[in-house]
């Protein structure tokens, strides 16, 4: 159990940082209307990040459903 | 974090942290998929082959996230400087679909074959040709061809201009927990695996 919870924040804290990281510091002006490309397209990392977190989530889902079958067939 | 500025990517360099590291961590778990192909049909132990499926799922699964996200990603930088013609011909998305659709069809096979041991073993065996596929087809083709994926003509680890070293510090540590994160999803699925077949290992 105790190597389970080092696992896991070991992955939180190498993940993390980077999401945090990815934050806009000096936001260009180049583009004036609303888009994706506003802020110097930091838009576009951010449906990056929405994809792998919906992606990583869905497929931990299909992962819990699974397991509650496996548990019901078991009983 | 201050990021280097360079035209047309701007912010979405910091893609770089997401993107890249999801297909190194596809190379780490299909790397220890075909280990555990080579180790099955060294020890003919159904374990092994339990492992080597569940690190290609996994592997699977971050391919096409990666997929996604730098389809994504050419939509705002790409098209500001390339034609349609030019995107739909880049050797490194056809490559990478092409990788991907080979382990498609290592799941295809594996499902398509009853017997258990057969199955492992010939599934074992075509994990090592999709294995040998996988470098021609997203490293080694698309360095060759026009292309306008960042990394051509030459290798990017070697070349120190293309990579800032403030990206290097987050884009390292990223690569390890992305790909521990993909270890530790893969083991959830193995533990599954070993339970419902628990009969067959141990009978």
């Amino acid at each position: 159990m105790a190597k389970k919870i080092f696992l896991l924040f070991a992955c939180l804290y190498l993940v993390l940082p980077s999401m945090l990281l990815a934050q806009v510091n000096d936001p260009e002006k180049q583009y004036t209307a609303f888009d994706m490309r506003h802020n110097g397209k930091i838009y576009v990392v951010v449906s990056v990040i929405l994809i792998i977190f919906t992606g990583i989530i869905l497929y931990l889902i299909r992962l819990d459903r699974k397991i509650t079958r496996l548990e019901k067939e078991t009983k | 974090m201050s990021v280097p500025a360079r035209e047309i990517l701007h912010e979405t360099i910091r893609n770089l942290y997401f993107h890249v590291c999801m297909w190194m961590s596809m190379m780490v778990l299909f790397t220890t998929s075909v280990i555990y192909s080579i180790k099955y049909l060294r020890s003919q132990n159904l374990r092994d082959d339990v492992f080597a499926l569940n690190f290609a799922k996994i592997g699977i699964l971050f391919g096409l996230l990666g997929y996604t996200t730098g389809a994504m990603w050419a939509k705002y930088t790409w098209t500001e400087f390339a034609d349609a013609s030019q995107i739909f011909t880049e050797p490194k998305l056809t490559g990478a679909a092409i990788a991907l659709l080979i382990y498609f069809a290592y799941l295809v096979l594996r499902g398509s074959l009853t017997d258990i041991d057969k199955r492992a073993r010939i599934s074992a065996v075509y994990n090592i040709f999709a294995f040998a596929m996988l470098f021609p087809t997203i490293w080694i083709l698309p360095r060759l061809m026009e292309s306008l994926h960042p990394g051509k003509g030459g290798n990017p680890a070697l070349n120190f201009d293309d990579l800032d070293n403030r990206l290097r510090i987050v884009f390292y540590p990223a690569i390890i927990g992305w790909t521990l994160l993909g270890v530790w999803i893969t083991s959830l699925k193995i533990r599954i695996d070993l339970i419902k077949e628990k009969s067959l290992l141990n009978g």
